[in-house]
């Protein structure tokens, strides 16, 4: 029940190529206050999009028309910090499916696949080439296969692979969670808990 | 086969392994707070699921919580708010509440431990990436998303892929004026703010055997901010004289039970860890970061490097300089300081007001600088008077505040202004993370001490009497 199905995605990319985006850039606690998980993308990235009274800055990505997609492709060490599931939130709700980066930080990569959004991981050498594809041209397609585990810069045809578990990759192509798993194994979890030895 | 203290903890919890996936780990404690919890509580609902073993979860007001006056109601209405579905959603489900005027409401990272709940070679997660602290007594303590909060409520368990393992290993004396902060901003330094990703990290050597139970809490809290999942440090009588007769301890005949678990917990002489570092403890000086990760930090009084010098994009690197207002290759110490900030899950225990009031005695807090002092519990806010700090504090000139996160992550109104320069004794000196615009200086409480009562980055060393 958990989240959307994800099979082939193929979309322009937005780019963000600055190194170690923490998640307090991509939501500010100051935005972590609701108790439902709703309108988060709206504060995406909030104080690199949105001047102190609320103005955009121009000069941020997001803000910028020329720049639109599903795929969000990040500088390496994406996600560091704080644990908030809050952030793969934001970046779900604002529209973005993937995130693409040459590195990302361990919790907000487990959170993004916890949600439906998925984190693909390419060598330093392909995010350099997606970010000169989009820089040359703001509208270049992206595809991510995931039941092949590839990604295409559809303008050049230059591709790699990414890995990714064989179930974790089998519970967002059929749009599984873990607790969908872990609650159907559950006598076997209170089985385990009455032989703990303290 | 040898093993690791991590593999021994780890594999003595594992349910099931699944093939080509993570595997599914038993959580011993869990503890809950009230930003992370909510939409973890609202998915049981409407899955019409119940907590499976609700005495295995602790649940503590802390993120949102004010620090002054916590006995009027809460004015924000969107924290009031979150702390009040806390309370319903632990009531309904039969969970400890800790909420906001509790007499053990504090910081989940600090009240864990002192009533006994965080114990040697357990599980323990939480939905915040400090809960690493509980690592310092040998514990496998991480930080979890919200999704994985729901499934610790449901079926006590998650699914995790096993790590890899490094051990960091320091030796040697520590230098005068050197804390357990310098050697956590220390090691950071070294190995980047993505050093450690994948990893879990095991703490050894003289330096840690030496620390109390609050400093290796302090260098396990920040092992996520070299991007570990978690640190541990193996038990040893430390430890067992730190967890023996607290109120969620063992006690009687489980205590002698545990106590024989807990004496196991160590690494085999010869097992083997994917990475390994060694560093030398007395060449660590204290610490202070300049940029705006806590991988940008520096011994106090080096000068700013160069781009040419540091690991990592030129572009990067000139971004969060300017961020700070500071240029590569000056010096930090002299640089005029704002505001002080004293607390957090990383330096809000005892032994950090100590510290502070060691410097501050019989000084005067600077004009130029606001100082919040903010204990990390209710415990620690009484200790503080009992030892006769607060007297100190409040002769230099200083108030103490209310437990709680406060100016760590400025959710409540404890924020730094825009442009204002904070040394901050907690964890990130993310862009705005004390508030919009904030500039942090992360460093040790002596450092903070030492800024307070000299309104400028000062080195500690020349305080000390």
């Amino acid at each position: 029940m958990a989240y959307d199905k994800f099979n082939i995605l193929r979309s322009s990319a937005v780019p963000l190529s600055i190194e170690n985006v923490d998640t307090d850039q991509i939501i500010p606690a100051r935005f972590l206050k609701a108790t439902e998980r709703v309108g988060f993308g709206d504060n995406l990235f909030r104080d690199w999009r949105y001047n102190s009274d609320d103005s955009p800055k121009s000069e941020f990505v997001l803000n910028n028309p020329i720049y639109s997609g599903k795929i969000l492709v990040g500088g390496k060490n994406f996600g560091s910090g704080s644990s908030r599931e809050h952030a793969a939130w934001a970046i779900y709700d604002y529209g973005f499916r993937c995130v693409v980066s040459s590195f990302f930080a361990d919790i907000f990569k487990g959170n993004c696949l916890n949600i439906g959004v998925l984190p693909v991981q390419v060598s330093p050498e392909f995010a350099d080439k997606i970010f000169k594809a989009i820089e040359a041209d703001p509208k270049t397609e992206i595809e991510i296969n995931l039941p092949e585990q590839t990604i295409t810069i559809l303008s050049s045809g230059e591709r790699e692979s990414f890995d990714i578990s064989s179930y974790k990759k089998s519970n967002m192509i059929n749009g599984f969670d873990d607790i969908d798993y872990l609650v159907n194994i559950k006598p076997e979890i209170q089985q385990f808990a009455s032989s703990l030895p303290i | 086969m040898s093993n690791t203290l991590f593999d021994k903890v780890w594999d003595s919890h594992v349910v099931r392994k699944i093939e080509g996936g993570p595997d599914v780990l038993f959580i011993d404690r869990h503890m809950v707070h009230e930003v992370t919890s909510p939409v973890a509580f609202l998915g049981l609902k409407s899955r019409g699921l119940k907590v499976l073993y609700p005495e295995r979860t602790f649940a503590t007001a802390d993120h949102n919580t004010p620090t002054i006056n916590q006995h009027l109601p809460v004015a924000d209405p969107l924290s009031a708010n979150q702390l009040k579905a806390l309370e319903s959603n632990s009531k309904e489900h039969g969970i400890s509440y800790w909420g906001l005027g509790h007499q053990k409401n504090g910081i989940v990272h600090v009240v864990g431990p002192e009533y006994g709940i965080t114990q040697p070679g357990a599980t323990i997660v939480c939905g915040d990436s400090h809960t690493s602290t509980h690592g310092a007594f040998g514990a496998i303590a991480f930080g979890i998303g919200t999704s994985e909060v729901e499934m610790v409520l449901t079926t006590q368990c998650i699914m995790q892929p096993k790590p890899m393992k490094m051990r960091i290993n320091i030796n040697g004396k520590l230098g005068l004026g050197v804390t357990p902060k310098d050697v956590a901003l220390f090691i950071i330094s070294q190995l980047s703010t993505s050093g450690a990703t994948g990893y879990f990290v095991e703490y050894a050597g003289d330096v840690f055997e030496n620390m109390s139970m609050e400093g290796r809490m302090t260098v396990c809290n920040l092992s996520i901010e070299m991007g570990a999942r978690g640190g541990m440090i193996a038990p040893d009588e430390t430890t067992i004289n730190y967890v023996k007769g607290r109120e969620f301890s063992p006690k009687g005949e489980a205590w002698e039970k545990a106590l024989a678990y807990y004496k196991s917990l160590k690494t085999d002489v010869d097992a083997i860890f994917d990475k390994e570092y060694t560093f030398d403890g007395s060449t660590i000086e204290p610490m202070i970061t300049y940029g705006t990760n806590p991988g940008m930090g520096m011994g106090i009084s080096n000068a700013i490097p160069k781009a040419g010098e540091v690991e990592g994009g030129a572009a990067t690197f000139a971004k969060s300089l300017n961020y700070m207002g500071f240029q590569e290759g000056e010096a930090m110490m002299g640089k005029p300081v704002d505001y002080v900030f004293i607390g957090s899950c990383t330096n809000g225990r005892i032994e950090d007001f100590r510290a502070f009031a060691s410097i501050v005695k019989g000084r005067k807090k600077a004009d130029n600088v606001t100082a919040w002092l903010v204990p990390g519990s209710h415990i620690v806010e009484k200790q503080i008077q009992e030892e006769g700090l607060l007297d100190i504090f409040q002769q230099a000139g200083f108030t103490l505040r209310q437990p709680g996160c406060s100016a760590c992550l400025a959710m409540n109104d404890d924020k730094i202004p825009a442009g204002k320069y904070a040394v901050s004794t907690s964890n990130r000196n993310f862009e705005g993370r004390q508030g919009p615009g904030s500039r942090t200086m992360l460093a040790s409480p002596l450092v903070a001490a030492a800024a307070a009562v000299t309104g400028v980055v000062t080195d500690p060393r020349t305080l000390i009497q």
